[in-house]
């Protein structure tokens, strides 16, 4: 396997990546369990339905810190239609309580739903506005809940290995 | 007088002028200042106005629950008066445009910080747009899930063969109703709601409420504690900028450009996350001080970062910039002219590509960049290209002011004690978008009796809205990608 290129990186002083390491690790699991077992890897779908907006930028930075892993099965795209796994952040908001249900309904079965931070989790600080609904739970039972404000890119990528393995 | 020469005397208390009917109407007939917010309490319309880098603030009693519209004047106020009517059931007289904008029909009470609210129920209504004219023009709606990873919201396209005619963006989807959960608690523990508005501007809305809470209850933060909140600025700066400029590479340039601009970006968040225990920042700046100081060992992963960057980000900068398929595709794409930035009331990177300098760092909270000698860049041209490359200077700045501001920390305590008291407070600070504000009121015991948080996106959207018409259909995501639209901040 090619190594990330943040292992390869120089770095004078001490690595301000603590990720590094982590990708390492991670798609050594991931070639283990995704390429053997799985053949076809997981479709991801990121959903923000109402967060303020950080979970979906650590998001964002597991993509490009997983970019060497995506060779390992794991890749984002655009459709819920093509999607295995749902990665809902934010607490639902009850103005996109129904989008989230329709994109729901457009993933083939058998579909994950991923609660990802703490708003997604239980609705997180805006428990108990008249605006949320609450967390994903208030709307369909989540498969994967990751806790986190916002969760880190490794919480992220531990979170989304356990998917694998388990739909493996 | 003119409105805004009385406005520039002091209020008789606290920061904001109580106005009678006539005194409103006057200043909503006189454009001079620009409208920055528009806000409600029960039965009490509040406006804030920006005058240079200062702030004027205005508020109307409305015991029958309606005012003169200032969107006649100022085409800034249209979004904030739909959204005010939304949440206070204040009524703005004389409005062009009555619809709603973030109530979607969808909440189990209408108008729900009205000091009244009503149940409601039924299914919601159909949203109306605004029409557009011309022959062939098709329909192409996008969102609330759009492509990518982020935020929602609904574009609304009119499309002539491959040019968008009209696009018209509907909000309010990340609506969390965070101004009903502020009040009734101190400021302390409310300080997680502006912390949560916007995670691309979670330091500056977090400085803002902090030090609005400090005017009004007569605090001075430590100085210690003032330069680190400007170092954790001024690192949000640096990564969101870093995040839109690996955004844009993405969508037009080459790919390795972009992995370099979002490592150098993953580097600022790793070495944030061990100087102050948080990627992000949340949390870490609080009325008083901030939650955490710098330790050694943080102050030298931020120093290793910066020395890191520094030897990056100019060659990544002349990389892209000398790219000419990316140059190309950005040059003349989505034109804002400098009038425009100011109707809205744009401030930050955009209005800065648009030869207009406005910049919170210059104003009253100023603090302590007024000891720096700030240098902040412009680009006049209006164009995507130049906001590509404001955002790029303002990186180069950042850094030094980080440099600077890390070599000359003062020592001493990071945080004081807010007293319980009443007060009312208000502070502009630059995001990395543009201009945030806070305002908040204290009852006598210090709790928050009412509050309001303007994030730069009601100004974005509408210009967005603006340099989209004639562009191409496809050359839409790059136009929008440069502009750091966002939503939860704006939705509240
Ligand atoms: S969990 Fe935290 S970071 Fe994620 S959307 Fe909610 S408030 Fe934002």
């Amino acid at each position: 396997m090619k190594l990330p290129r943040l292992l390869t990186r120089p770095i004078a002083q001490p690595p301000p990546h603590p990720s590094a390491q982590l990708v390492g690790d991670l798609a050594a699991r991931l070639e283990a369990s995704a390429r053997r077992r799985l053949g076809r890897g997981l479709a991801l779908r990121h959903i923000g339905t109402g967060g303020c907006d950080g979970c979906a930028l650590e998001l964002i930075a597991t993509r490009n810190l997983v970019h060497e892993l995506e060779s390992l099965g794991l890749r984002f795209v655009d459709s819920p239609r093509h999607a295995d796994a749902l990665l809902v952040s934010g607490p639902v908001t009850r103005n996109m309580r129904e989008a989230l249900e329709q994109a729901r309904a457009a993933m083939p079965e058998p579909g994950f739903v991923v609660a990802l931070g703490d708003c997604a989790v239980d609705g997180g600080v805006f428990k108990g506005s008249y605006a949320v609904e609450g967390g994903v739970e208030a709307v369909m039972p989540p498969d994967l809940r990751l806790p986190g404000c916002p969760p880190s890119p490794r919480q992220v990528l531990e979170g989304l290995l356990a998917l694998v393995e388990a739909q493996a | 007088m003119t409105p805004a020469e009385f406005l520039r005397q002091p209020p008789a208390q606290g920061p904001t002028h109580a106005l009678t009917e006539p005194q409103w109407e006057a200043l909503a007939a006189d454009p001079e200042l620009p409208l920055l917010a528009l806000w409600g309490e029960p039965g009490v319309v509040r406006a804030a106005f920006q005058d240079g880098n200062a702030l004027r603030l205005v508020a109307l009693a409305a015991p029958e629950g309606q005012y003169p519209a200032l969107s006649p004047a100022r085409p800034a106020a249209a979004l904030f008066e739909r959204a005010v009517h939304d949440l206070w059931a204040l009524e703005p007289v004389g409005t062009q445009d009555g619809r709603p904008w973030l109530d979607h029909g969808r909440w189990p009470v209408l108008n729900p910080l009205s000091g009244r609210p009503v149940r409601h129920g039924g299914a919601p209504p159909q949203p109306e747009f605004l029409p557009a004219e011309g022959h062939a023009l098709h329909r192409l709606p996008l969102g609330p899930i759009l492509p990518g990873i982020g935020e929602p919201a609904y574009l609304h396209l009119a499309v002539a063969g491959e040019a968008v005619v009209r696009m018209e963006a509907r909000l309010g989807y990340a609506h969390k109703g965070v101004l009903a959960l502020m009040p009734g608690k101190s400021p302390r523990a409310a300080a997680r709601f502006p912390a949560r508005l916007q995670a691309e501007a979670t330091v500056a809305h977090s400085l803002a409420f902090a030090l609005a809470a400090e005017k009004a209850t007569g605090t001075e933060p430590p100085p210690r504690a003032v330069v680190l909140r400007a170092v954790m600025a001024e690192i949000e700066r640096l990564s969101v900028h870093l995040h839109i400029w690996a955004q844009v590479l993405a969508l037009a340039g080459p790919p390795a450009l972009a992995d370099q601009a979002a490592l150098a970006r993953e580097t600022m968040l790793a070495a944030s996350q061990i100087a102050f225990g948080h990627r992000l920042l949340m949390d870490r700046v609080l009325p008083g001080g901030v939650a955490l100081d710098l330790e050694e060992r943080g102050l030298s992963i931020l120093r290793d970062a910066l020395l890191l960057l520094a030897e990056d980000l100019p060659r990544l900068a002349r990389a892209t910039l000398r790219h000419a398929g990316l140059v190309e595709a950005l040059t003349g794409l989505g034109v804002i002219p400098p009038a425009l930035a100011q109707d809205y009331t744009a401030g930050g990177p955009v209005a800065r590509a648009s030869g207009v300098m406005v910049d919170a760092r210059l104003g009253p909270d100023a603090s302590p960049y007024d000891e720096l000698e700030l240098e902040i860049p412009l680009h006049p041209e209006g164009d995507a290209a130049a906001r590509l490359r404001q955002r790029i200077a303002e990186t180069a700045e950042s850094r030094r002011l980080l440099a600077v501001m890390l070599d000359s920390l003062p020592d001493g305590p990071i945080i004081t004690p807010l007293p319980q008291r009443g007060g009312e407070g208000v502070a502009l600070v630059e995001g990395p978008h543009g201009p945030c504000m806070a305002w908040l009121a204290l009852d006598d015991g210090g709790l928050i009796r009412a509050a309001m948080a303007r994030d730069p996106a009601w100004a974005l959207w509408p210009l967005a809205e603006a340099a989209a018409a004639g562009a191409g259909l496809e050359q839409l995501p790059l136009l929008l990608a440069g502009f750091g639209l966002t939503m939860s901040g704006m939705d509240l």
